[in-house]
């Protein structure tokens, strides 16, 4: 490693290149060809993920669907802590972000006439999922890739880590990366940056999530002091395999499958979620909203109901009624992924499922114009939160929400840049300070395995920040983080090679993730409330005089974790209660 | 708990010259891949152990490798298939080893963007409050080459592309025809150019050996072949035909 | 520092008998190397021909060069490999030729069936002019 260059600056920095960067990428370069747009990601752009997303992504398209619908059926699936405002520009952009996929090339699936086909999803009350089959993000990101590389003004720094936000004066103006083939550290400068980086579920041990979903934005972030904002709401999708924790899609119950417990019996009608019927009613049953599924769950193995494995209890989805005909159309990568992976046959065999990790409601706070209180500094997608997704977030919105505020954050920083001035001469210091940091770390002897303490943090995360939670088992896991942090601090990374060092990476990582879990606790131990996904056992009511607001975590100079709170906006639909199936 | 042997290339391109072999003892469990095997000798034996890896769901297509001697995800290979062992991985045939088992594949990147794998169309006409429509059928013309993870799994599998790295390959030319067949599409002529050179669809030789490795039976073979017949009948029509016919 | 990594790279060499490393590879190494038969027949025929233009005397001549046994058993050998050539390509066809009719795709074994089909009616046909 050598002394940071700062030889290479751009307009527009982008850091991740899952759907919400490339969607960036592209606004930048649409809205001014002359400017020009970095994307800075840690793996090849379409390694992101985006590609792991398989339901379908949801817009009002439909004769007998409104907008007005839409923003109900989120709002109410966010448990009212959704901001307004922000859900109804987003139903309202998702449509045409939608279709410009469609002109994009990429296959949706179809009606005979040849128009755009919709599925049912859950906690939605019109059918308007749109959907590749069941490979809705590999499609939609490989798209987007691909057309991405006609813009010549975008250049990418694929396999590039970015360890570092530059902050001049409170603006934002580059960020510290290593490309991790070379091991070469550099500076790279930016009038603005975005950040695309996605969620971070491998906080805990077991999720959908990708190796790759650390919350490198989101520490990134906090760390340059922008605000973690509702950082509690870890949504459990109640459909995992167990022991890998692939996801089955909710599409596999929107087309009319069935959860069963060990007697064979759809428990979900015992938990106000509705009445079984053979066919799939809207917001009803199995199509009910995620955190109410996975809650039910809990129940249900509490009262021993469900089945045991190796890997802990689960029930069994059902799939077998709707035959091999329609499994293969709608649900191919299902079938794909239980023959691969599981080694049954969803038309024939019961598939074992339990909660599982998925996604963060939370991130780094912006407007509606995914701009951070940061100067220059935007944030996007799952790393952000705008918030339209409250306290749960409905399927198949969070793939319409890379889309908008992508090209929202793309718009917005590509006009922060046309104003702004060139970075100020304080960001060389910072970047050999980084670079300094980044060769300590690789030269550090240290005794403790990464992956212990990794493990060691999931664990204490899934004990304290599960699908119910308390204030006592959150008080401990406050501390067991601190202790966790200082050992982190002391821990070699255990080899020393400059050339594709990925033990390198899972140390940055491994700090990224301490970060946002501490958040995480902070937030949820100072929620005294139950909403959406966030159940307190010893708070177990709804409470919106004291926490119809929004978490803010900041981090404070002694790495501690300070929370604030904002209002939630309510435009039209003031707080009522969450109605499925009746 | 029974034991398996991974017998792993190493090429550590500080320390060494060449590359050389090193065994681990991993647990042998039911519904371990080989990919998890890698992980836990990473997590508890040897933790300069390089590879990729990311969704562990056969999506991403970052963890390709040589797996016993055929090109394989290794997060969807599964130990007590090569059980009794000794498993032997490799990086991915073909191309250069950065180190251990990652592989250089920037030009897979260039060559990808140089068929133009995007919708080239006239859009004055079109109206961006509506889609363009596409009947089912339509969608199945070129449906099966849109499925490509870009794994690199039949760069490895293909002895053309081994012995002359100019050759565009499987993928790529794969990726060309997904939009050249696209009924929305009207580039064929464009990416041609790139297709019909030496290094393009006439470098193939037929093997075949690109759809057997593909994981997500895109067909890469099939879709090279039905490129040269477009190239042989422009070739053709080009030399007898009028320009103005054409 | 770029350039030293560059060379650091480790290059893999495809050996020079990689196609003996798979049964697939070899397979494909026999099929291409068949094609030399169907070079043979061509050469055989423009012999044949250039001997019908020069004579009768040399056409007797080609026809007994023709029946001695080493040429009987060379073209045997090259009809077989030109069957096995033919075979092998008519296997892998469907997967060239893409043919629809009524919006519905072919199914590969229909094409290939057609293909049998042709090959046989015009060996009939040579096999009738023959034995008439």
């Amino acid at each position: 490693m050598t002394a940071p260059e700062v030889t290479s600056t751009h307009d527009v920095v982008i850091v991740g290149g899952g759907g919400a960067g490339l969607r960036a990428a592209i606004a930048v370069a649409e809205t001014d060809p002359r400017l020009s747009v970095a994307v800075v990601s840690k793996v090849y752009p379409m390694r992101s993920h985006t590609v792991s997303a398989e339901g379908g992504a949801a817009a009002a398209i439909a004769a007998e669907d409104s907008f007005d619908e839409h923003v109900y059926d989120t709002v109410s699936g966010g448990d009212w802590l959704c901001d307004q405002d922000a859900v109804e520009l987003f139903v309202h952009e998702a449509r045409a972000e939608l279709l410009r996929l469609e002109h994009w090339g990429c296959p949706w699936s179809r009606t005979p006439d040849g128009h755009v086909a919709v599925r049912a999803f859950g906690g939605m009350k019109k059918m308007r999922t749109w959907f590749a089959a069941d490979k809705t993000g590999f499609h939609l990101l490989h798209t987007l890739f691909q057309t991405s590389l006609k813009y010549r003004p975008v250049t990418r720094y694929d396999e590039w880590y970015a360890t570092r936000l530059l902050v001049d004066d409170g603006r934002v103006c580059g960020v510290v990366a290593i490309e991790l083939m070379t091991g070469r550290i550099e500076a790279i400068g930016a009038k603005a940056v975005v950040l695309a980086t996605g969620g971070g579920g491998r906080v805990f041990p077991f999720t959908t999530n990708a190796n790759i979903c650390t919350g490198d934005g989101m520490a990134l972030a906090y760390r340059a002091g922008a605000p973690l904002k509702d950082m509690e709401f870890v949504q459990y999708h109640p459909t995992g395999l167990p022991f890998t924790g692939i996801l089955i899609t909710e599409a596999a119950r929107a087309e009319g499958g069935w959860l069963l417990n060990k007697d064979g019996y759809r428990y979900l009608q015992d938990y106000d979620l509705g009445t079984p019927t053979p066919e799939p009613v809207l917001r009803s049953m199995e199509l009910g909203p995620r955190d109410r599924l996975s809650q039910a769950f809990v129940h249900e193995a509490a009262k021993g109901r469900t089945i045991d494995t190796p890997y802990g209890p689960v029930v069994h989805l059902d799939l077998r009624h709707l035959g091999a005909a329609k499994i293969e159309a709608k649900l191919p990568m299902v079938r794909e992924l239980c023959l691969d992976y599981e080694r049954i046959d969803p038309v024939r065999d019961l598939v074992p499922v339990r909660p599982v990790v998925h996604y963060m409601m939370g991130g780094v706070h912006t407007d509606v114009r995914a701009a951070t209180p940061l100067g220059g500094l935007f944030a996007a997608g799952e790393t952000a939160c705008v918030s339209i997704n409250g306290a749960n977030r409905l399927g198949s919105n969070s793939l319409p929400e890379i889309l908008v505020f992508g090209a929202r954050a793309g718009a917005a920083a590509a006009a922060y840049a046309m104003e702004a001035a060139p970075a100020g001469a304080g960001v060389a210091a910072q970047a050999a300070d980084e670079t300094r940091r980044l060769e300590e770390l690789l030269d550090r002897a240290g005794g403790e395995s990464i992956a212990a303490i990794r493990t060691a943090m999931q664990h204490t995360m899934e004990g304290a920040a599960g699908i119910y939670r308390d204030g006592d088992t959150l008080a401990k896991a406050v501390d067991t983080l601190r202790e966790l942090q200082e050992r982190a601090t002391a821990a070699g990374v255990g080899d020393r090679s400059r050339t594709f060092n990925t033990q390198l990476v899972a140390a940055l990582e491994l700090a990224a993730m301490l970060d946002i879990a501490e958040s995480i606790v902070h937030s949820a131990l100072r929620r005294e409330e139950s909403r959406g996904a966030h159940q307190r056992t010893d708070f177990p009511a709804r409470d919106d005089v004291r926490f119809l607001a929004h978490s803010m975590a900041y981090r404070e100079a002694d790495g501690g974790c300070r929370i604030e709170y904002q209002p939630v906006t309510v435009t039209r639909w003031p707080p009522g209660e969450r109605v499925y199936g009746r | 708990m029974k034991e398996i042997t991974l017998r792993v290339f190493r090429y550590r391109p500080e320390a060494e010259a060449e590359p050389t072999f090193q065994e681990y003892a991993v647990p042998l469990r039911d519904d371990w891949a080989v990919l998890d095997a890698l992980n836990y000798v990473k997590e508890e034996i040897d933790p300069t152990l390089s590879y990729r890896w990311s969704c562990r769901m056969g999506i991403c297509g970052s963890c390709g490798m040589t797996v016993n001697g055929d090109p394989k995800l290794s997060c969807g290979t599964f130990l007590v298939d090569h059980a009794p062992g000794p498993i032997t991985v490799e990086p991915l045939r073909n191309f250069p080893v950065i180190r251990d088992l990652v592989i250089e594949m920037t030009d897979f990147m260039q060559k990808l963007g140089a068929v133009q794998p995007w919708i080239i169309r006239d859009e004055s006409d079109d109206d961006p409050d509506t889609e363009l429509l596409q009947t089912p059928s339509e969608m199945d013309d070129y449906k099966r080459y849109s499925m490509c993870i870009n794994c690199m799994l039949c760069y490895s599998a293909c002895p053309v592309y081994g012995l002359d790295s100019k050759f565009i390959g499987p993928a790529a030319i794969a990726l060309a025809q997904r939009y050249n067949l696209d009924s929305r599409d009207e580039g064929q002529e464009e990416r041609l150019d790139v297709l019909s050179e030496d290094e393009g669809v006439w470098g193939c030789t037929f093997v075949g050996e690109c759809t057997r490795a593909c994981p997500k039976g895109v067909d890469p073979a099939g879709a090279i072949q039905r490129a040269k017949l477009i190239a042989a009948n422009e070739a053709v029509k080009a030399f007898l035909l009028p320009r103005w016919v054409r | 520092m770029t350039t030293d990594f560059w060379q650091r790279l480790h290059r893999q060499r495809v050996p020079l008998l990689w196609w003996t490393s798979r049964r697939t590879y070899l397979l494909f190494v026999v099929r291409e190397l068949t094609s030399v038969a169907v070079v043979w027949f061509v050469v055989y025929l423009l012999l044949l021909v250039r001997s019908v233009g020069a004579g009768p005397g040399d056409y007797e001549r080609f026809l007994d060069w023709s029946a001695q046994p080493w040429m009987v058993v060379l073209n045997a050998l090259a009809l077989a490999l030109a069957i096995v050539h033919t075979i092998t390509w008519f296997m892998v066809t469907p997967q060239a030729m893409v043919l629809k009719v009524r919006g519905r795709r072919v199914p590969g074994v229909a094409l290939a069936g057609a293909l049998y089909v042709a090959w046989f009616a015009v060996s009939a046909v040579i096999l009738l002019l023959v034995l008439a």
